[in-house]
């Protein structure tokens, strides 16, 4: 019996081990390029430990099971008259419900962590819809706060493409240019159908609805050059619907705005 | 009124057709209309089969060049609504609740088998009218879940025909539901007791609950939706000061109880499966009931989770995201169940125990992923991603259609009398688990990596990916020739199985295979414990 309870413990260790070690060493993610990335990345480290942990120890079961069970050639009549067992039912109620509980709070912890339950707000000091009802979208952190830099852009989506209104400068871009490390907040409408704004560097995404308009900040942290994809069928050309972010040293960036600004003559 | 006939009595010998063409006639029979349901929705699985094959090989480049942008999403869209509506839900439902319900709860047949009959005709034409919609003006092409404003500008005719075929799907699924209610809780043979049902009926039972509950919600919302396209309301059309997210609460209440009615029913099936091929009584009965029921409640409250990234406040999200998570309690205690009822027993490794075996090993993974999907900043990255799809097809076809597998090879010799051949068995379970994992693994890391769903174009960078998830597909499509000779060579050839070929104990066994039209010669036996396995009642057989 000690020894039954030797091998179970032995095995048990090396799925953590393992799943550990795959959880620790091996990356399915895209580059990190927002303050957000870590973030998710670090869920989804843990979910992924986790999630290896009980399936790969499903599956040895399973398998287990199969070849240690399995019914030899000379064998007749049934396994043993095993109809439950109250305990370890009860046992594998309680610890999923702990696991799940605990994965809830963390990730609520996260989703807070990435400003998901802040209020929305959008301060556009140049736009007079300032009381304007915004239905959803992502906040950022708090301990980001930088007003005097805040970004704000307006984006129009439509069949199929993306523009980037720039109030401040008052121009209109296909391509999103931002400074790296600093907040940029997006107030973003559909014209037609229902497109979304993905960037899966940024681990970011949040649908652009007709008559609903939505807010998605962040702030990216690395430059260089990220897709903008649209992730929700929006029509025969739906996976060409793609633009591109730049994120640039903010030096390069004011040359860029400087260059398209228009004045405020044009008013 | 009086009704002098006993209804039974018509449908049998005189009036009805005999052999093959019973199959091809309105049919009162239960077991009859089982058989029309599978064979129906194996056919139109051949036909979703073959729209995957098209995507698969469309995704197999970078470039959209296998078929025009408006075609590939009419195939994707036809592909969903056939596999789910017609291949899916008719078939886990309809084909085995109505073969075995009236066995288990010891009945000659369905409470209502007139409406039991409408509601399988009722498949072939709506079925028939979806797939022809593509020679009209271009089948729908707005994606299963026809969000408008997308379906509202799509061509008219293929969306409408759409609406028409999916409202009479769920009809029928309505109709199917009702009946198995009434079946489980009315027609129960004297002296047998709710406790002492085959699991499939608690499964069953469950599933008809969510199907009452929730397709009329469907309904409702496509005949809107359907408003909307002909006649120009503006309940979702935003033009006309619609709300396009509250169709999606709508059409979620319905779709996500939806991926109940297609997993419950084979929960239900693995539970008889199990047992009868390992010796061994199922695991925890009681707690396998309450975790059924419990999924049903869970079920009903869980829909926006499909839309963590559309027009949710954040209050909502977390809320959805908690209750989500739970439904893995209730369902972890079935996947344990089953496991621990494997352990101990003298299992046999035939076919229909390596598709269930090949299910728990899917259908977990599939769950962790869905555990990680309900996070809500989990879901953010990966919504409307490859992620999702891998994670879905392994819950519906690595859950499900294995399940589908599974039965077919367990319940063949009940309905011909012929057992089906364990080596092209095992191959088909072979080529399948493999072609399976190679075809949706991968798509975990597209998603992950930035490849939406819905797309006929992609970044040249995945290519490879994609390229080994095509070959995976490949291997699938081939995976069906080894059954499909399997059944027509069993059919005419097959081994003679004799009346209970397993041992098992539950009621349809306990009958000649294949079954006389009223079930039993003599009164219906009396079955209290059905996984009775190790104890005198298994000892005598």
């Amino acid at each position: 019996m000690l020894n039954k309870n030797f091998y179970l413990i032995l095995i048990i260790s090396l799925v953590f081990a393992i799943s550990f070690w795959i959880g620790f060493n091996v990356n399915l993610l895209p580059a990190e390029a927002s303050i957000n990335a870590p973030i998710y990345d670090e869920l989804f480290k843990i979910l992924f430990i986790i999630g290896l942990i009980i399936f790969i120890g499903m599956t040895i079961a399973v398998i287990y099971s199969l070849f240690k069970f399995r019914k030899r050639n000379d064998q007749i009549g049934d396994g043993i008259a095993l109809e439950g067992n109250l305990s370890l039912e009860i046992v594998w109620t309680i610890i999923p419900s702990i696991i799940v509980l605990l994965i809830g709070l963390y990730s609520y912890n996260i989703y807070d962590r990435m400003g998901g339950m802040k209020e929305l707000n959008h301060n556009h000091e140049m736009m007079s819809s300032n009381t304007e009802k915004i239905w959803a979208g992502i906040s950022q952190t708090s301990d980001n706060e930088i007003a005097i830099n805040n970004l704000s852009i307006e984006v129009s989506a439509m069949q199929f493409a993306f523009l980037f209104n720039y109030p401040k400068g008052n121009f209109i871009s296909g391509e999103l240019h931002v400074p790296v490390d600093q907040k940029v907040s997006m107030k973003m409408e559909s014209k037609d159908v229902i497109h979304a704004f993905w960037v899966p560097e940024f681990r970011i995404k949040q649908d652009i609805i007709p008559g609903q308009p939505t807010i998605l900040n962040f702030t990216p942290t690395k430059v260089g050059k990220y897709p903008i994809i649209c992730a929700e069928l929006c029509g025969p050309y739906h996976g060409g619907m793609r633009a591109s972010i730049i994120v640039e040293e903010e030096s390069d960036y004011n040359e860029w705005f400087n260059k398209n600004k228009k004045s405020e003559v044009n008013l | 009124m009086t009704i002098s006939i006993d209804p039974q009595k018509t449908n049998n010998e005189s009036l009805q057709p005999k052999g093959w063409l019973r199959y091809f006639s309105f049919s009162l029979d239960h077991k009859v209309i089982g058989i029309q349901y599978l064979v129906c929705g194996f056919l139109f699985y051949l036909i979703g089969g073959t729209l995957a094959s098209a995507i698969r090989i469309e995704l197999a480049s970078p470039m959209s060049d296998f078929m025009p942008r408006d075609v590939y999403n009419q195939v994707l869209t036809l592909h969903g609504t056939i596999m789910i509506f017609l291949w899916i839900v008719p078939v886990v439902n309809g084909a085995f609740g109505n073969y075995l319900i009236p066995f288990y709860v010891g009945a000659r047949d369905m409470a209502f088998p007139r409406l039991n009959a409408v509601a399988f005709w009722l498949i072939p034409p709506s079925g028939l009218m979806l797939v022809a919609s593509y020679f009209v003006e271009g089948a729908a092409q707005a994606g299963w879940t026809a969000y408008p404003p997308l379906s509202i500008t799509t061509p008219q005719s293929g969306q409408i025909i759409w609406i028409l075929s999916v409202l009479l799907l769920g009809g029928s699924s309505i109709f199917g539901g009702i009946n198995f209610i009434a079946t489980i809780i009315k027609l129960r043979r004297p002296g047998l007791k709710l406790m002492q049902l085959p699991m499939y009926c608690w499964a069953m039972l469950g599933t008809s609950l969510l199907v009452v509950l929730s397709t009329p919600v469907l309904a409702g919302t496509l005949i809107l939706l359907s408003f909307d396209i002909i006649a120009n309301t503006g309940f979702f059309n935003p033009v006309l000061g619609g709300n396009v997210v509250v169709y999606q609460h709508l059409f979620w209440f319905y779709s996500h109880p939806a991926v109940y009615i297609m997993v419950l029913p084979a929960f239900g099936l693995v539970s008889e499966i199990l047992p009868v091929h390992a010796r061994k009584p199922l695991f925890g009965y009681t707690t396998m009931v309450f975790s059924i029921m419990g999924i049903v409640v869970l079920g009903l409250v869980v829909w926006a989770h499909h839309m963590f990234t559309s027009g949710t406040p954040p209050w909502m999200r977390l809320f959805f995201t908690i209750a989500t998570a739970f439904i893995a309690v209730p369902t972890g205690i079935k996947f344990f169940n089953w496991v621990a009822t494997l352990w101990g027993g003298k299992i046999s490794i035939n076919s229909a125990m390596l598709f269930s075996c090949g299910f728990i090993i899917n259908f977990v993974f599939g769950g962790i992923t869905g555990v990680a999907l309900a996070q809500v900043p989990f879901d953010i990255h990966v919504h409307d991603t490859y992620f999702v799809v891998a994670h879905f097809h392994y819950i519906v076809y690595g859950g499900t259609v294995f399940i589908i597998f599974s039965s077919i090879y367990h319940w063949f010799p009940k309905v011909t009398g012929k057992m089906l051949n364990e080596k092209l068995g095992i191959l088909h379970f072979i080529i399948t688990f493999i072609g399976f994992n190679l075809c949706f693994a991968p798509q975990h890391w597209l998603g992950l990596n930035g490849m939406p769903r819905r797309v006929a174009e992609y970044d040249p960078q995945f290519q490879f990916v994609n390229q080994i998830s095509s070959l995976g597909a490949l291997l699938m499509a081939i995976s069906t020739i080894p059954f499909l000779i399997n059944v027509f060579l069993s059919v005419r050839n097959g081994k003679n199985a004799g009346d209970n070929p397993w041992n098992a104990l539950t009621p349809e066994w306990l009958t000649s295979s294949p079954p006389p039209v009223e079930n039993w010669e003599g009164e219906a036996p009396l079955v209290e414990e059905p996984y009775g396995f190790g104890k005198e009642i298994s000892e005598q057989k």
